[in-house]
């Protein structure tokens, strides 16, 4: 009962005027960058940030969850009408919504996706907010050792469960680590990484920088590149006829929408999974368990329905392990765990004790979020219709633009701007050559925390090496961390002593290392 | 494909190698005074783990056959170049002319040059864009963006504002 109390404070905050209008606001521009081809969640998140220093902190954690929330949502709409998803997250989408609408139900299969994705966002709210206080509790006891061990573990999911190239991401791990400790040394005081004597390294490089640089001017570039074909919109005809008969298809489909949801909250708390396996995974369910599975990828409105709900609730599921332990769960919320630090908070189960309106008044505000989302999604899908015909250069010019001046305007220095050109180009090149960017910026935001805790335990334990395998829960982590950490070697090996069985005229294996 | 990853690998080595010579110059090893791993250390050896996996990289590359997809096509990598020019020329504008100029510039650039658009597009989107910068950014947030020689001409637009 007392978390209902706790959450009937935070809607106080949270349905104050201000901050309705707020999710408001944030839903309605998560929905139209969702809905672009090309940005996400991620990447509205990364330009808008900058801009929050406008309102104080809780109504901005509200603002860019709900820009969060609502890009969930909007990633559907370009994956039905363009037939090219919005966001990676959205890539399930397609399979089934782009034959929906090309068999001219179009509309249909918006509703479809903006009731799943409620339905979805509605049950991991639930769930985050039964999960949200033990998980914060059990978090309290967290000594340095223990938060090093989940950091570690954190970034060990990305080896073992990424699905990229083990050497690559263990490359962009590092980098992001290595870029977290230039500027003051934590401990020493003392400048390390000062690179050609430049004064703007010694405040280090802010995750802003390398966020902007990566999604939002690398993104661009990624989007000039892939995209220089104009894209069919499929005109989406909405009738209230065709919105009752949406949702009787729908409410049959409870089953296939539940699943979803669980699994994609428990999939999206994983760091290197998230909302584009969750809903992958999802649909696979959806498609093995159907009775006609032969119908799916030819409009099936359940494969519409089951990745929008896996995706929704995987953004639900990758905010509690950033809230409680102060670990995102996926790039967005290391952004959102970037802009509290930011804001002058400290993310983390203490973050319950000291802050419980920022807390609550954000946790209450995804019910906000999700309710207004499909609303605002289903009332404005003309709009989007719309929007969607807009030439990518105007986008593009808008984004840079704001790139730009957001970048600059945290600390006021051209050399935060010059460092977002120089990231967006790295981005863009090491993105093409497949390195995954999420463990960089992930990295980024977590390295202070990794190295700080580390060298505070050992200086705790004098030096003391075993003292992260003496705890029980440390060595727990570290023995899972371990566990991922040999997960593609493991696979790679059967991989490879399956494919000899299969051909024993020893053709070279394909798919190389792991 | 395969020289694109080679040519990556090797400047993540050379990369590795400068953090590294950084790095060295503070207590890598084990830091008698704290009881921990120096300041160094963290930083050296996380850039030689990303050297040798990089290095496995290349190492991995000469034992691939040799794919025939390409890194860049040149119909499609020169938009991208010419955006990223125009990028760098705007930023370095920006600190002489001020963020005004250079970013109403860098829209004409990009809207109706690069993007064919028309006359009407192209002047709504640079005007209202700045003018929206300068109300949200200045006004509103406090936060001056860069001036340059343009200085001079917003002082009467400060006093009316501030």
């Amino acid at each position: 009962m007392e978390i209902l109390t706790l959450l009937g404070d935070g809607f106080a905050t949270s349905l104050s005027p201000v901050n309705l209008m707020i999710v408001l606001l944030g839903v309605t521009a998560g929905l139209f960058i969702g809905a672009m081809p090309g940005l996400g969640s991620v990447n509205g998140v990364a330009i808008v940030l900058p801009l929050t220093f406008i309102v104080p902190p809780s109504s901005a954690i509200i603002l860019l969850a709900a820009i969060y929330y609502g890009a969930m949502y909007g990633g559907a709409i370009s994956s039905v009408l363009l037939g090219i998803p919005g966001a990676s997250t959205a890539v399930a989408t397609t399979f089934d919504g782009r034959p929906m609408a090309q068999q001219g139900k179009a509309g249909l299969a918006l509703i479809a996706a903006a009731v799943a994705s409620f339905v979805g966002g509605t049950i991991s709210v639930i769930l985050f907010t039964v999960f949200a206080v033990p998980l914060a509790d059990l978090a309290l006891a967290f000594g340095p050792a223990e938060e090093f061990a989940l950091v570690l573990l954190a970034f060990t999911t990305f080896v073992g469960l990424g699905g990229d190239d083990v050497l690559k991401t263990i490359i962009m791990i590092c980098l992001g680590l290595v870029l977290s400790s230039v500027g003051l040394d934590l401990i020493s005081g003392q400048p390390r990484l000062i690179f050609f004597d430049q004064p703007g390294f010694y405040s280090g490089i802010s995750f802003l920088v390398l966020a902007i640089g990566v999604y939002g001017v690398g993104e661009v570039l990624f989007t000039i590149e892939t995209s220089h074909k104009r894209q069919q919109v499929t005109p989406a005809r909405l009738s209230l006829r065709e919105l009752v008969e949406g949702m009787k298809a729908m409410a049959r489909l409870w089953k296939t929408m539940s699943v979803g949801s669980f699994l994609g909250f428990f999939v999206g708390m994983l760091p290197a999974a998230g909302a584009t396996p969750a809903s992958l995974m999802a649909y696979g369910i959806a498609k093995s368990t159907s009775k006609h599975p032969e119908t799916f990828g030819k409009g099936n409105i359940e494969g519409v329905a089951a990745p929008e709900t896996a995706n929704n609730a995987a953004s639900t599921g990758s905010l509690l392990p950033m809230l409680t332990l102060g670990i995102p769960g996926s790039p967005t919320t290391a952004l959102l765990l970037g802009g509290m630090v930011m804001w002058g908070l400290v993310p983390g189960p203490m973050l319950f004790i000291e802050q419980p309106d920022f807390v609550w008044g954000l946790i209450s505000s995804l019910y906000t979020a999700n309710f207004a989302a499909v609303v605002i999604n289903i009332a404005l899908i003309p709009l989007f219709v719309w929007a969607l015909r807009m030439p990518f250069t105007v986008l593009c010019t808008l984004v840079l633009v704001l790139c730009i001046v957001g970048g600059y305007a945290p600390s006021q220095k051209m050399h935060d701007v010059w460092l977002i050109l120089g990231f967006g180009v790295v981005g863009y090149l090491l993105r093409k050559a497949d390195y995954p960017l999420a463990p960089l910026v992930l990295a980024l935001v977590l390295g202070p925390l990794m190295e700080k805790s580390f060298r505070q335990t050992l200086i705790a334990e004098q030096g003391n090496m075993f003292a992260f395998v003496e705890r029980p829960l440390s060595g727990l982590f570290l023995a899972i961390a371990a566990f991922f950490f040999v997960l593609p070697l493991v696979n790679a090996l059967r991989h490879r002593l399956a494919n000899r069985k299969l051909a024993p005229d020893g053709l070279p294996p394909s798919g190389g290392a792991a | 494909m395969l020289a694109a990853d080679r040519i990556i690998a090797i400047a993540i080595i050379a990369m590795s190698l400068y953090f590294m010579t950084h790095a060295a110059t503070l207590p890598i090893g084990w830091s008698g005074e704290t009881g921990g791993p120096g300041a160094g250390a963290f930083p050296f050896w996380l850039s030689l783990v990303m050297a040798l996996s990089a290095l496995g990289i290349l190492a991995r590359s000469f034992m691939k056959e040799p794919t025939h997809g390409r890194f860049f096509h040149d119909r499609a990598v020169r938009p991208v170049v010419a955006v990223t020019l125009a990028l760098f020329c705007a930023i370095a504008l920006m600190p002489l002319v001020g963020a005004y100029v250079a970013l109403v510039l860098f829209m004409l650039w990009y809207l109706r040059i690069f993007g064919g658009h028309g006359w009407v597009l192209t002047s709504i989107l640079t005007i209202a864009t700045p003018v929206f910068l300068f109300f949200f950014f200045e006004v509103t947030l406090k936060i001056l963006l860069p001036k340059g020689w343009t200085e001079p001409f917003f002082i009467p637009l400060y006093s009316k504002f501030f």
